[in-house]
């Protein structure tokens, strides 16, 4: 690793010029360029002290005592105007033994994002490690984020109000992005595998493994004889107010538990018992749990939503039941590889996915697409963004119970801007089209006039159509107005992004922000609403498929200008190699912000591969955007927020 | 056998000697598993129920452009109770499997089970992930499995079609839920350190004991 | 608040509209019998048409497009009666899942590597139809397939059906040919390029041979790296 080397605590901020030598990974001798100081980065060191703040290795402030983190971001927050964290994950720097804790923060005004970075050292085997201090009580918008970390390193932490397992389940063995942790199906550390050539006899991965299956189980493990609650947890601060669960937990975790498959299967029904005990009933309060299977969780999500009557009076999710283990499949990935994984990730707008990783290697890997490209970059992204758009205001009607119709008119018209994709790329949803350094394929004269027919007739007629049907109809306003709402303060602090915030009147837009691509070419709005409820969460789409479509005329009437073909900038290449360092690049998809934090050792493939996913820190919100509603709103709520699971558990 | 095999190729009606000359335009005459089947495979009620990508596709074969109710299949039931295929339509992962099992002994017979997509079909390009099942047959079984990924809505159709055949070629006689015995019903699978089916308990306590003592 | 049941009337209008405008279509069609030289379904279904219209398949497709890509095959050389890939193994580097298992042919009695796959594996139960194989591929030889009915019932064994192997995957160019023209059109272009590039080097190094006695330089490599 590029990182071996890296002093424990820089001594000198000697800033040495930051391109550093693609060097191989492995046996790397130079320290890694310290980050150069910027004018914030220098206003906290001052505040702060330079022992308790130096720069990290290529991007950021390191924090040397962790005691501290809650005052810094404090003062980040109240002082500097970093009024969100935007992004939070770990690292596991294996061979210099400890965990890096990267922080993201973020000001809704706009500008790049401040990297704070904190180490703790890595445990033995399976162990927690030590706490860091949780920073739920200064971001809401660190719940998740915090749990996430938590759940896929074992770094506790602090003050967490639920620290619980979030997309796993409580009980399962390891702490799965540990670069120590193996499943069962490994094969190797990277990706391509020596089995395959030249001597791949093929073998299915069941035949490979111990168990035949894809599980492990730890050394004497007897699941004839144990007890699993892979909910533990869940309810303890919902139980208030609620018969059944009260008197469970007051049994609490002490009390002899039933054990054996009998009891190991009955976890559920207890519970369903325990609920329905009708003759402790001494109020209406009761816990519900919708999904992972339920016909408006648009997916498989679970929300456990406690009932007075018919108000929420709280609500849970679980998450996970989509975890399809994205990013450690990605850090053995190499770095090509990776491309058509991300179109996996929000099946609904892959190429908006794609662009947000490819944008962020080729930052690392600094080089441009050409003119032509970046065209059909920005055509093939804002048709995704009016095609996602369509989707989810069609099935944010189905919500409301306008069951199918609307979205049938919907997806017929998705379906056009599919089969354009299908003919460009190759297939509907999982486009696989940008490379770094460009696109895989131009498009023809007849995927052109399909593209102008698209842009300049149908879609225009189609939105107007839309807005006639839903915009002003009294029944989506009487269902919609003010329902859901949470107010702006309170969404930056929940690092909301995307169309929600932006209707909650905070003009905060990826391609304003921090411009990519050649989006400063076009003529556009980012247009904002100060509602903050369910209907200016849908017009605001509405508005912006109006802007997105303004942008794909403007871009097939510039295009004619550029050279037909000239889409790859060097020579199209399977092996990049990508120079040692880290970056944080992010888009701005349908969804919200996608951001993706990757550290590279110099090698082929990514030793972190992170994605800051906006359906996923944008349910963080949820529930105080939900409770004092009625329960058939929460289905609304949620539709607005426009989740996909794929993005949501990855 | 021969039995089944008669009744998936009926003789011609034309030439049927059971049914005189004279009234052959008037009378129609077919097998009781005919009529069964005929009206079983022509109103089949898919479960509302989608796993991840290939929910989406599945949704859009649903749409007007594809059309499932051109088939009979006409709705897709939100609950278990009232539907008789299970399409399986995406990534299978050890936290959602339990549900999918359970969903599973909720639907009443006649059930069928689609396969969806390479995921469900085998793990897909998902498969080496720590919390992904290598295809929900390692729990229930499946009638059709479909390739792709995600596969396209005629391929998803194309698999209704082969499922129709099947159901074609089904007779009262044979078929197992009016047979004496018990229900099929799938132990569920539980979510300890790992997921552990249930059926292979026994044989996981041995082989983590052997491993034990080997350490 | 006073719901007067216009949003209703209105939402009404717009279906109906979409009723007529699927009827209208159909009348256009077939009143205008020029537009019958575009496959049926392919009209109905562009941005054009209004209404909204159901492919019937299984009895009329949609013609796919010639980038479509399903699961990938292998080309066979009709001419030369021979494999085109040459088992270099680019395309199991670069498929993300790593579905691809190749087996290189080895001469038995020097066990020196030759150009030839002994075995070629996809699992299609693991591959995303991604396309890189085919990208990549310096060879033209492996390319995606558009045949997408391709589903099993659990006795055919899908799970040894689903493993495609070389004789599975194996195709005639004339397939592939058929399914990707223009694609074949621009191998044929490259083909006749490089012939035209071997010859004029083969012309070149004998000209240069002629010409050794007087300079004793080495030629120029025939063909780039």
């Amino acid at each position: 690793m590029a990182e071996e080397t890296k002093p424990a605590a820089p001594a000198a901020p000697a800033a040495k010029p930051a391109a550093a030598k693609p060097a191989a990974g492995h046996g790397a001798t130079k320290a890694p360029p310290l980050a150069p100081m910027t004018p914030e980065m220098t206003e906290l060191q001052q505040r702060f002290g330079e022992s308790v703040l130096a720069p990290a290795p290529y991007v950021g402030l390191l924090l040397s005592d962790k005691s501290k983190l809650v005052e810094v971001a404090t003062y980040l927050r109240d002082e500097m105007g970093y009024d969100s964290v935007t992004n939070l994950t770990a690292v596991d720097y294996i061979k210099d033994g400890y965990f890096e804790v990267v922080y993201h923060f973020q000001r809704s005004r706009g500008g790049e994002p401040f990297t704070l970075k904190l180490r703790v050292p890595r445990p033995q085997g399976n162990d927690l490690s030590e706490p860091v201090p949780s920073l739920t009580s200064v971001y809401a918008g660190a719940e998740f984020q915090e749990r996430e970390v938590y759940d896929m390193f074992g770094i506790p932490f602090s003050n967490h109000p639920d620290l619980r397992r979030i997309l796993l389940w409580e009980g399962f063995y390891g702490w799965p992005l540990r670069k120590d942790w193996k499943e069962a199906y490994y094969e190797g550390d990277t990706k391509p595998f020596e089995s395959r050539w030249p001597g791949g006899h093929h073998q299915l991965a069941e035949e490979r493994v111990p168990w035949a299956d894809n599980v492990n189980y730890p050394l004497g493990f007897d699941p004839l004889n144990f007890h699993a609650d892979p909910d533990a947890g869940l309810y303890d601060t919902m139980a208030e107010g609620v018969p059944g669960l009260a008197k469970r937990n007051g049994n609490g975790s002490t009390a002899p538990q039933p054990t054996g498959v009998g009891a190991a299967v009955s976890v559920f029904d207890r519970d369903r018992n325990n609920l329905a005990d009708v003759d402790e009933l001494q109020t209406d309060q009761i816990i519900v749990n919708m999904g992972p299977q339920h016909p408006s969780t648009h997916g498989v999500l679970r929300m456990v939503v406690k009932l007075d009557g018919e108000t929420v009076t709280d609500l849970k999710l679980v998450l996970g039941y989509l975890h399809r283990n994205h990013e450690k499949i990605g850090e053995r990935n190499t770095w090509l590889h990776n491309i058509p994984y991300t179109d996996r990730l929000d099946y609904i707008c892959g190429l908006a996915n794609e662009w947000g990783y490819v944008l962020t290697v080729e930052k690392m890997m600094g080089i441009k697409p050409p003119e032509r490209a970046e065209y059909l970059r920005v055509l093939m992204a804002e048709l995704t963004r009016i095609e996602s758009h369509f989707w989810a205001i069609g099935f944010l009607l189905n919500d409301l119970g306008a069951f199918y119709t609307p979205a049938l008119y919907f997806i017929t018209e998705r379906d056009l801007i599919l089969d354009l994709f299908e003919s460009v790329t190759g297939s509907r949803l999982m486009c696989n089209y940008f490379r770094f350094g460009g696109v895989s394929r131009d498009l023809t004269e007849a995927q052109l006039a399909h593209a102008k027919e698209l842009a300049f007739e149908r879609i225009p007629r189609k939105i107007d159509e839309l807005e006639e049907l839903l915009s002003e109809n009294e029944i989506v306003k009487a269902r919609t107005v003010g329902v859901g709402y949470l107010p702006a303060e309170r969404s930056i602090n929940y690092s909301l992004t995307g169309p929600c915030l932006r209707a909650a009147g905070v003009p905060y837009d990826i391609r304003r922000v921090e411009p990519y691509g050649i989006y400063d070419r076009f003529d556009f709005e980012i247009p904002v609403l100060y509602g903050a409820d369910v209907y200016d969460r849908y017009r605001i789409r509405v508005m912006e498929m109006r802007q997105s479509l303004k942008i794909v005329q403007q871009c097939l009437q510039q295009m004619e200008q550029t050279k037909w073909g000239d889409i790859q900038t060097g020579k199209k290449n399977y092996n990049h190699r990508v120079p040692a360092g880290q970056a944080y690049g992010r888009v701005e998809t349908p969804k919200g912000e996608l951001g993706f934090y990757l550290v590279s050792d110099g090698g082929q493939n990514a030793y972190r591969y992170h994605v800051r996913s906006s359906s996923f820190i944008n349910l963080t919100s949820l529930k105080e955007m939900t409770v004092g509603h009625k329960v058939a709103d929460a289905v609304v709520i949620l539709g607005s927020l426009d989740i996909v699971l794929g993005e949501v558990d990855r | 056998m021969s039995d089944a095999v008669n009744r998936a190729n009926p003789p011609a009606f034309e030439n049927d000697p059971r049914v005189p000359e004279e009234l052959r335009n008037n009378v129609f005459i077919t097998t009781l598993d005919k009529l069964y089947n005929w009206g079983r495979k022509r109103s089949m009620w898919p479960m509302l129920f989608g796993l991840a990508c290939c929910a989406i596709e599945m949704i859009a074969t649903a749409a007007s452009r594809h059309d499932l109710a051109r088939f009979g299949w006409e709705l897709m039931r939100a609950s278990p109770r009232q539907a008789d295929l299970m399409i399986v339509s995406g990534t299978v992962t050890k936290k959602m499997v339990p549900q999918i099992v359970r969903l599973y002994n909720q639907m009443p017979e006649p059930r069928y089970v689609i396969a969806m997509g390479a995921c469900a079909t085998a793990g897909g390009p998902f498969k080496e992930g720590y919390n992904v099942v290598s295809g929900i047959d390692k729990f229930i079984p499946v009638d059709v499995y479909i390739t792709g990924c995600p596969p396209r809505p005629e391929a998803l159709l194309h698999s209704f079609i082969k499922l129709q055949e099947k159901i074609e070629k089904q007779s009262l006689r044979t078929v197992p839920w009016y047979r004496p015995g018990e229900d099929d019903v799938v132990p569920v699978p539980v979510l300890g350190p790992d997921l552990i089916d249930m059926r292979r308990a026994e044989e996981i306590r041995q082989k983590a004991a052997v491993a034990q003592e080997q350490a | 608040m006073g719901l007067m049941g216009t949003g209703i009337l209105k939402g009404l209008g717009v279906t109906l509209r979409h009723f007529i405008d699927t009827y209208a279509e159909d009348l256009k069609y077939l009143l205008n019998k020029s537009g019958a030289q575009q496959p049926r379904p392919l009209r109905r279904q562009s941005p054009k048409n209004r209404g909204l219209v159901t492919v019937e398949y299984p009895k009329e497709r949609l013609p796919l497009p010639e980038n479509f890509r399903y699961v990938p095959f292998l080309v066979f050389d009709t001419e030369k009666q021979e494999d085109k890939c040459t088992s270099c193994g680019i395309c199991a580097k670069v498929c993300p899942p790593q579905c691809i298992w190749i087996v290189r042919t080895e001469d038995p009695v020097t066990k020196r590597p030759i150009p030839q796959p002994k075995e070629f594996y996809i699992d299609t139960t693991i591959c995303m139809n991604c396309g890189y194989c085919a990208e990549f591929c310096p060879f033209d030889a492996i390319k995606m397939d558009h045949d997408y009915e391709l589903s099993y019932y659990p006795h055919e064994q899908p799970h040894m059906r689903l493993v495609h192997d070389k004789a599975v995957l194996t195709k005639p160019d004339t397939y592939h040919a058929s399914i990707h023209p223009s694609d074949w059109q621009r191998e044929l272009a490259d083909r006749a390029a490089e012939e035209e590039k071997k010859r004029a080097a083969a012309e070149a190094k004998a000209k240069a041979e002629a010409a050794k006695a007087a300079a004793p330089k080495p030629a120029q490599p025939a063909e780039q790296s």
